[in-house]
């Protein structure tokens, strides 16, 4: 029932953001700022126990989620049978990249400030 | 025979088809990976995908098709994105206390991702709505298609870009965050995740989780700011260029 109370939350703050971005276009996606609005909501301490208990289910299935896009993949082949391998290098470089940039930056600043 | 046929047929067009696929191929993929002892090689994403895409190839079930049932599990990333400032609201203390250092970790990493991507794209002359679509890969997918749509790119193509992209993260994290000699003490778990969160999103995220719980709770809080900083920024610096 938590859970459920949860989702009902999710739901309402991602509709609030949908709207807001329409029919204000802000720069953000609906679901962006259906977050920036639980954060405003969590104040309310009613609020966190149920987005606690959905929160923790959706995110850790998060990669599921992920699944049906993915499969996408297929319907592009054409494009990845002429360009496949060189966007598989740039993606996985470029990844390779961000993925050390970030993780240097943060050891390297928190062995600094004694973070 | 022909029954069978016939059973196949109808029930390969419903919904429930997607749907039960999806599931079920992901629950085997992640039980495998649990088996394998979560060899980064053995991630979920990337079996139940080709697993997915191999049987509706093998099965001449188009994708619109498969998509009508899997939709309802794709429906929850949006939930799923506003989920994310729970994660950043547990972390509040230490969000208010180091601020500066992650919001300019996050940044470094957003924009070497970016902007490596663009260049490299660039420089092997893919197509320019390709390499458009490359600009938010290291978003999490359904941002990265609100994102690509606005900058000139492909939103189905940003999508699969991203998902890759977290497949190159929560495969590869590992191996590069040894060979920086980045350790494996509360510290280096914090900049591991912070990593993943950053360059390979939800994906990312998601294997971080599984590692270490220091680890994982910095990919949320990462991934979280990598989603408001993409969305703001990115369509900015393609507003002036």
């Amino acid at each position: 029932m938590m859970a459920l109370r949860g989702l009902a939350w999710l739901l309402a703050l991602q509709s609030v953001g949908e709207l807001l971005a329409r029919g204000l276009s802000m720069p953000f996606p609906g679901p962006v700022i259906g977050m920036v609005l639980l954060l405003v909501v969590l104040q309310w301490p009613a609020v966190r126990e149920p987005v606690a208990a959905c929160a923790s289910f959706l995110l850790s299935h998060l990669s599921l989620l992920f699944v049906p896009v993915g499969v996408g993949v297929m319907t592009h082949l054409g494009l990845i049978g002429q360009y496949g391998v060189r966007i598989l290098v740039v993606i996985g470089l470029s990844t390779l990249i961000g993925l050390a940039v970030t993780a240097l930056a943060l050891h390297l600043f928190r062995e600094k400030n004694d973070v | 025979m022909s029954n069978f046929v016939e059973l196949w047929v109808y029930l390969s067009a419903t919904p429930l088809f997607g749907l039960t696929a999806t599931l079920v191929v992901y629950v085997l993929a992640q039980a495998a990976y649990g088996r394998l002892k979560q060899a980064p090689w053995a991630n979920p994403v990337l079996w139940s995908v080709l697993t997915l895409a191999g049987i509706l190839l093998a099965t001449g079930v188009s994708y619109q098709t498969y998509f009508a049932g899997a939709q309802f599990i794709h429906f929850l990333l949006g939930p799923a994105v506003v989920a994310l400032g729970w994660p950043l609201w547990e972390r509040r203390a230490e969000l208010r206390q180091h601020w500066r250092v992650l919001l300019l970790a996050a940044l470094a990493g957003g924009v070497a991702a970016s902007g490596s991507a663009l260049a490299l794209g660039w420089a092997v002359d893919l197509p320019p709505a390709v390499v458009l679509s490359l600009a938010p890969k290291s978003v999490t997918a359904p941002v990265a298609m609100g994102i690509a749509d606005k900058i000139g790119g492909i939103p189905a193509l940003a999508a699969v870009f991203a998902v890759l992209t977290g497949m190159v993260g929560a495969l590869c994290g590992k191996y590069l965050f040894d060979a920086l000699k980045i350790p494996t003490q509360t510290a280096g778990w914090r900049a591991r995740g912070f990593a993943l969160g950053t360059a390979a999103h939800g994906i990312g995220a998601a294997r971080a989780l599984q590692v270490n719980p220091d680890a994982g709770a910095y990919a949320g809080l990462a991934l979280g700011l990598q989603v408001l900083l993409a969305s703001l920024l990115i369509p900015l610096v393609f507003r002036f260029f």
